[in-house]
């Protein structure tokens, strides 16, 4: 177990500068997810184009974890209908939980959360994000549902 | 006469050596020897000689629960062993031995607290528990709508919310005094704050996220003498302060064993035995009786009428051994000791750039709370454990101090006796490392 298996540079990175970050105009989902006893906090935003994700942001405060794993979400799902994010979503969960979650190619920059699964303490933080993009995707009235935490 | 001299052993004796040296290090911000045997009283802290990571543990997160003394561990063990079963019930030996332990850890705690008698003392499961009673017993058989509650900003969430749930109940209402910018609560501004309706006062006696020490006596005084009942949480304060309920004179004390170098599951509540008469059973059940019929039942006297069930008998003994090894540490020169860690963590986390100390009272009990500017707290937490340097990150069920100060959580380290000058060194480092790896 590695620090700099967690904090990948990645990591690192998405955490200093987070991609879709901000406000997002007329979103029609819009979903907190919370870990309070951490003290991370996010909301997410989408706008669904048909079926399609036509554009994701988030605001918040978190650990570089969850900030990263938000940051690197956004990026994976903009574009992506509603099945491939939630697909995406199903393997990003067994890379963080599951011990031989195999990482492969398609989930391009995504592998660098497999360092997570090694620190048990902290996938909560790498999947609150997650959880709160899967609430967001399958529920009927997105735009009033409670917070989603994973603690 | 049974011998139960083994459930209360003397601290073992010394081991000839440390297993491994304490580092060469500058010396030259530390405090002079204060002539506290820290390495020695290390040794009779077995946990504290495990590595987390490959590297000596340094365990500075005391005020979430602190180690256990060899002599707790075995007195625990020697009533495991020998002495089990359950209490005021049984005619048979063990029976009575069990009682025995169990009864003498009160006295311990009556001792402990300078009580005046063992009727003023309960055992619980810790200060949450106690305070429930508290709220339960007293304040929701007494207070009527209208009436006023008053806590402070800085309380643990075991101190809030107890209070809220009986205002619900009974009309009451919460009245909660501010802190400012250095978490200090000023005495003036409680008093301010008690009125003809406020019927009780209750208030950390050492505020867990900041390390604030409350002015608790004068407050108390200030309180009875408008005729306000007073409730101290002392959770964080017997680990560090001579605590003496008579001279404090309050109305109630609440502390949990497990902060106490105790195991977990016991705790104490301390009542002025008049108010404790007077007050309703909170929990029906076995052993708070005197008899019992359908028709009407009778209960027992202080303090059983607040123990119904059978009770953590093994926690109970090892909070008396717990007491017995504080009793044989020379508390004045720990407790000079925890206060130059205090000395020496602060002034050392204060130089590092960009690190801000969150809690900058005058009077403080020897933990820090701090934040690092572009490092969650979290990240800290696990860069240190890599290092093998334990702390609290989060929101130390203290979410309105964090509200306060605008942040989701702080990195806490807080310090026991046997904490060291050189544990404190590899936490900044950490720190740096941190800021390195996230810069």
């Amino acid at each position: 177990m590695q620090l700099n298996d967690l904090y990948r540079d990645v990591i690192l990175d998405h955490n200093r500068r987070p991609r879709n970050f901000g406000p997002l105009e007329r979103a029609t989902a819009s979903v907190e997810g919370s870990n309070p006893l951490c003290g991370d906090r996010l909301t997410l935003r989408l706008r669904l184009d048909d079926e399609s994700i036509g554009d994701i942001r988030f605001e918040g405060e978190g650990c570089a974890i969850s900030t990263a794993s938000a940051s690197l979400m956004t990026e994976a799902v903009k574009g992506k209908s509603r099945s491939e994010a939630l697909a995406l979503f199903a393997r990003v969960h067994r890379l963080l939980t599951e011990d031989d979650a195999s990482v492969d190619e398609a989930l391009g920059k995504l592998a660098a959360l497999s360092g997570v699964r090694e620190f048990p303490a902290r996938v909560k933080c790498a999947s609150l994000c997650w959880h709160t993009l899967a609430s967001a995707l399958q529920a009927s009235e997105p735009l009033h549902l409670p917070a989603v935490s994973t603690e | 006469m049974m011998n139960l001299s083994a459930g209360h052993p003397a601290a073992p004796a010394a081991p000839p050596t440390l297993s491994a040296a304490p580092a060469a290090i500058p010396t030259a911000a530390r405090p002079a020897a204060s002539g506290f045997d820290v390495d020695a009283v290390r040794r009779q802290f077995p946990l504290l000689a495990r590595s987390v990571h490959g590297k000596p543990l340094a365990y500075l997160d005391n005020g979430a629960s602190a180690q256990r003394p060899e002599s707790v561990i075995r007195a625990v063990d020697d009533y495991e062993r020998h002495h089990h079963s359950n209490i005021h019930r049984g005619v048979h030996t063990l029976s009575g031995e069990a009682t025995q332990l169990y009864e003498d850890a009160r006295d311990r705690v009556v001792g402990f607290l300078n009580a005046r008698s063992r009727h003023e003392i309960v055992f619980v499961r810790g200060t949450t528990e106690a305070i429930n009673l508290v709220a339960q017993s007293h304040a929701r058989s007494t207070l009527r709508p209208g009436d006023e509650v008053l806590i402070t900003h800085l309380e643990h969430h075991a101190n809030i919310v107890p209070w809220q749930i009986v205002c619900d109940q009974t009309g009451a209402t919460l009245v909660v005094v501010p802190i400012d910018q250095n978490g200090e609560v000023h005495a003036e501004q409680v008093e301010a704050r008690m009125s003809s309706r406020t019927r009780i006062l209750a208030m950390a006696h050492v505020s867990n996220a900041l390390g604030t020490v409350l002015p608790v006596r004068r407050l108390v005084a200030s309180a009875r003498a408008r005729g306000i009942v007073t409730l101290i949480d002392g959770a964080q304060a017997v680990p560090h302060i001579p605590v003496d309920v008579q001279a404090l004179d309050c109305d109630f004390y609440a502390f949990s064993g497990h902060k106490l170098f105790a195991p977990t599951g016991i705790g104490v509540l301390y009542g002025r035995e008049a108010l404790l008469e007077r007050m309703p059973p909170w929990q029906g059940g076995g052993d708070m009786i005197l008899t019992v019929a359908f028709e009407r039942t009778t209960y027992n006297g202080l303090p059983h009428k607040f123990e119904a069930g059978t009770p953590n008998i093994s926690g109970a003994i090892g909070l008396g051994a717990a007491l017995d090894y504080l009793q044989q540490l020379d508390l004045p020169t720990a407790h000079a000791h925890e206060h130059a860690l205090l000395d020496y963590a602060s002034s050392r986390l204060a130089a590092v750039p960009g690190l801000r100390i969150v809690g900058q009272a005058r009077d403080k009990a020897s933990l820090v709370s701090f934040i690092v500017a572009g490092i969650h707290p979290h990240d800290l937490g696990t860069i240190l454990d890599q290092d093998g340097v334990a702390i609290r990150t989060g929101h130390h069920c203290a979410m309105p101090v964090m509200t306060f100060f605008g942040l989701p959580a702080t990195a806490r380290a807080s310090f026991a006796f046997y904490n060291t000058f050189d544990e404190i060194d590899r936490l900044v480092a950490g720190v740096h490392r941190a800021k390195a790896m996230f810069a």
